[in-house]
């Protein structure tokens, strides 16, 4: 459904994706790995229409979305969620999901009723209720723990009914026990949703263990694509990326 | 938790938004209507003249200030060139009558009109740009404006201003030459207006607003059309901004340069800082605030700027947030003690 091909995009001497051709299926989970700078995030901002390609093609169901700007990417379906949590700080929890779901119905620009609309109220709820947050609806989003700030962004792209979700590091900056949580959430949601989820992840334990497809990123070329076990017996993998002592206990 | 259990959850803890906000709206209009009792008994009540004109500025003012809270505080655009809308609408107001002779209303929309097309024109332009690039095009477009109306001498009076009055015939047996009269019809444009963004604040489009002034880029993701929002506030800002003008226009029956100068969009920043942007009646109280000041501190001395350079410094700095800010918060920090006390 999603397949990019020859994408392309350099900042100044330093190519930061260079010739990536991908192809993510229907309901398919996928890690992307790679060290600091190989261009995961940038790969993420190229999809999403935050930065424009160099060259390539970005088809998502036959569609080019190369050009377009981040909200019609977002109405096509793409959502995604970022590494540092992109909320609105001001906006409670609740009000959040209700602004999100009438952003969703092409709601956002009514002027003549009173907000929240009382068609946005039963997907706000679902979507509070799939990742936790229900009971904490009437918390102001800022003063949210980071893992709930984190949710509460991957809620804001769930609200969308994306058909491919994107997720920049849903663990960063969370404790061992924390990072489980959430990517045991990821992976129920990637399940009860029947949804594409393409996910940026560090930690080698959580992507050998939880992702059936993995994509290796290394200087904005693709290094290797394939199953867990295909990857780490890889050894172009293993030399740039898994090959330090540390990585070693986990492959 | 299953999806029959989430569905189950929702309707018993969820309020019934769509009654909550439709109650919320009648309560606003029933507001609206009082306050416009208490202010149209005023004349009946007290003789004073000086009282009426005093309601009559900050009617003026008021919805200038307003307007540009909707930019300020819902959607994080400081404007520094809001006044420029003030003197279009009593330019633009006044040459519409003294040239055409219409009826006050058919200038009064022409004005609006006229408002529109111009802040569609600028506002495309300014607001694709960042904080304080924003702010300092906006301010070039005033002073732009202000340098037009200077020197198009045949058409403003240049710095003389609109001069020979301004006629005011009779419409729909309103006399905008009588005062009574004048000050009602300037109260009923305060409150209607009033009334209007308070809808757009707390409309979806409000909302969006608010999402906008947060984190712009993340309302983008989520499918926003950043740029054609912040463009429809603007123009819509400019609206309630150009009537503050038309009824500085009707009231001195003139129109001058200090309209559209830049000190015009200081003191609706000024109103705001002193009233405050968390709530929406917060440049209200902002604008009878600095007209107060303006109107005593004027009477006692002349070192005017001195003194309210003091009384916005304490604003900024002292406490850090208007008046209305201020005593939203005691109260909310009062009630927060009575509930814990048993």
């Amino acid at each position: 459904m999603l397949e990019v091909q020859n994408l392309c995009k350099s900042f100044g001497g330093v190519k930061a994706a260079d010739d990536i051709t991908l192809n993510f299926t229907d309901g398919s989970l996928t890690a992307v790995i790679g060290p600091n700078g190989a261009g995961k995030s940038t790969f993420f901002n190229l999809i999403t229409g935050a930065l424009k390609p160099d060259s390539g093609r970005i088809l998502l169901d036959g569609v080019d979305m190369v050009g377009r700007s981040p909200p019609d990417i977002a109405r096509h379906g793409i959502g995604r969620a970022f590494q540092v949590a992109s909320i609105f700080p001001s906006l409670t929890v609740h009000e959040t999901m209700l602004a999100a779901v009438g952003a969703d119905q092409r709601r956002a620009g009514i002027l003549h009723r009173r907000f929240p609309l009382a068609e946005t109220r039963d997907r706000a709820e679902y979507a509070m209720e799939l990742l936790g947050l229900a009971n904490k609806r009437n918390r102001t989003a800022a003063t949210l723990s980071h893992g709930d700030q984190k949710l509460l962004d991957i809620a804001l792209a769930l609200v969308l009914d994306p058909q491919l979700l994107l997720l920049d590091e849903p663990t960063a900056g969370m404790g061992t026990e924390e990072r489980w949580r959430m990517i045991d959430k990821v992976r129920e949601l990637w399940e009860r949703e029947k949804i594409s989820v393409v996910f940026i992840e560090h930690d080698m334990d959580i992507v050998f263990k939880i992702a059936p497809e993995i994509v290796v990123l290394c200087y904005g070329r693709i290094l290797a694509t394939g199953t867990p076990d295909a990857i780490r017996q890889n050894p172009a993998v293993i030399e740039a990326y898994l090959g330090t002592d540390h990585h070693a206990e986990a492959i | 938790m299953t999806e029959l259990q989430a569905e189950r959850g929702g309707d018993l803890s969820a309020p019934p938004i769509d009654v909550k906000s439709k109650r919320l709206r009648y309560i606003d209009l029933l507001i609206a209507i009082a306050a416009f009792a208490v202010l149209a008994s005023l004349p009946f009540l007290f003789s004073s003249k000086a009282l009426l004109d005093f309601v009559i500025r900050c009617a003026a003012f008021g919805l200038f200030a307003t307007s540009l809270n909707l930019l300020v505080g819902y959607t994080g655009m400081i404007s520094f060139g809001h006044g420029m809308f003030f003197g279009l609408g009593a330019y633009g107001f006044g040459l519409i009558m003294q040239r055409t002779g219409v009826p006050v209303p058919v200038a009064f929309l022409g004005t609006l009109v006229l408002t529109a097309v111009v802040a569609t024109a600028i506002g495309a332009i300014c607001v694709r740009l960042k904080e304080i690039y924003f702010a300092f095009v906006t301010l070039a477009f005033q002073m732009l404006i202000h340098s037009i109306i200077l020197s198009w001498v045949s058409l403003t009076g240049g710095d003389q201003g609109l001069r020979g009055g301004i006629p005011r015939p009779k419409f729909l047996g309103i006399d905008p030459t009588n005062h009574i009269h004048l000050y009602i019809m300037s109260c009923a444009l305060l409150v209607i207006g009033l009334l209007l963004m308070r809808q757009i604040a707390q409309s979806p489009f409000g909302y969006t607003l608010r999402m906008i002034r947060d984190n712009a880029s993340r309302a983008s993701f989520i499918g926003i059309d950043v740029w054609r929002a912040k463009l429809t506030i603007f123009v819509l800002s400019s609206l309630f901004a150009s009537t503050g003008g038309i009824i500085m226009c009707l009231f001195v029956s003139g129109a001058y340069p200090e309209f559209a100068y830049w000190t015009i969009s200081g003191e609706g920043i000024f109103i705001n800082l002193l009233g405050g942007v968390t709530t929406f009646l917060g440049p209200m109280v902002g604008t009878v605030l600095l007209l107060t000041l303006n109107d005593t501190v004027t009477r006692l001395t002349e070192h005017y700027g001195i003194v309210l350079g003091i009384v916005i410094l304490f604003f900024a700095i002292g406490l850090r947030k208007g008046l209305m800010d201020f005593a939203v918060e005691w109260y909310e920090a009062r009630r927060g003690d009575k509930e814990r006390a048993p």
